[in-house]
């Protein structure tokens, strides 16, 4: 059963570990999430919790529906929700708060992340296509996707890889390591790089 | 960003490093072979520092035996014993890589 949480991406640094090894890292501000709802199975059918990260003010919900929804709750308002499967969900309570500490140092956990929109790109950017010569008499055939299929087939065939919207896609990057652990400032410390611009929204989830 | 800014002062080790470019100095560095334990001493010019922060390398440079050696510390290395300055030097520039072309007695600073 996996256990999560909602984080921010802040940035990137390189740390010394205590050998003298010299990594990169993705700092990350993980939680403090307020428990916004449990589901169980007898009235959803699965065992999940709902976190709340990033306290906002009242007036700044602007959704009447979620308005009324923290209220009901009774919990605070917060600007990003997301279920996560939870095991042992008779430990936490609605507004409880759920910290970095549900991790260890050293555990391996994956990450979901949205990558970097790239907009429309070509097939060169896309799909790492060769594009063509840029001398031997070529004129403004440097980038082009070339043929996209036979002739006597009448059509072009489902997946061929054209120009198109890449990136802003759902990533999970898995089995990244913790690398440290700060509860007083509530950062996470994850070894290598995530998806995403900086200040991004990304969930930390256990490896089960 | 303050949060990094936190994370890379707490690397830092060797808050004010007094040694520049042009001077001769030792840099004492840890090294684990096995079981082992050692210190071993590099003595040479200092022909730049990169970087800064946390991250901040000094190139050090000796010739042995004829043939130049240089070698790049990363300065807030756990591993990095200490930087000794020996020598006071006169460089005018921050980075001293006009030396490497220098041969005999013009390769050392004044």
């Amino acid at each position: 059963m996996k256990t999560g949480l909602l984080g921010k991406k802040i940035g990137m640094t390189s740390i010394f570990l205590e050998n003298g090894d010299s990594i990169g890292v993705t700092v990350l501000e993980a939680g403090p999430c307020i428990v916004l709802n449990k589901r169980d199975e007898q009235k959803d059918g699965y065992r999940a919790i709902q976190l709340g990260f990033v306290a906002i003010n009242k007036k700044d919900v602007t959704n009447k529906p979620l308005a009324g929804y923290f209220k009901k709750q009774n919990v605070a308002p917060c600007g990003y929700i997301k279920e996560f499967k939870f095991k042992d969900i008779e430990e936490y309570e609605i507004g409880n708060e759920i910290k970095a500490d549900i991790f260890q140092e050293g555990e391996r956990v994956n990450v979901i992340a949205f990558s970097k929109g790239k907009g429309f790109a070509g097939t060169q950017k896309r799909h790492n296509f060769s594009g063509g010569a840029k001398t031997h008499g070529q004129k403004d055939y440097h980038r082009a996707p070339g043929s996209i299929g036979a002739v006597d087939a009448a059509r072009v065939f489902k997946g061929q890889k054209l120009p198109g919207r890449m990136g802003n896609k759902r990533v999970k990057i898995k089995n990244i390591e913790i690398v440290k652990i700060d509860l007083d400032r509530n950062l996470i410390l994850l070894k290598g790089a995530l998806p995403g611009p900086n200040n991004a929204l990304v969930a930390i989830e256990k490896v089960s | 960003m303050q949060f990094i800014k936190n994370i890379e002062n707490e690397q830092m080790q060797k808050i004010a490093l007094e040694v520049k470019p042009g001077d001769l100095v030792e840099v004492h560095q840890r090294i684990i072979e096995g079981e082992r334990k050692r210190i071993q001493i590099f003595r040479g010019i200092l022909i730049g520092r990169k970087h800064g922060g946390s991250r901040e390398t000094i190139t050090v440079r000796k010739v042995t035996k004829g043939i130049g050696v240089e070698k790049i510390f990363p300065i807030h290395s756990p591993n990095i014993e200490q930087i000794k300055l020996i020598k006071k030097g006169s460089a005018r520039r921050a980075k001293l890589y006009y030396l490497r072309d220098r041969v005999g007695q013009k390769g050392l600073m004044a």
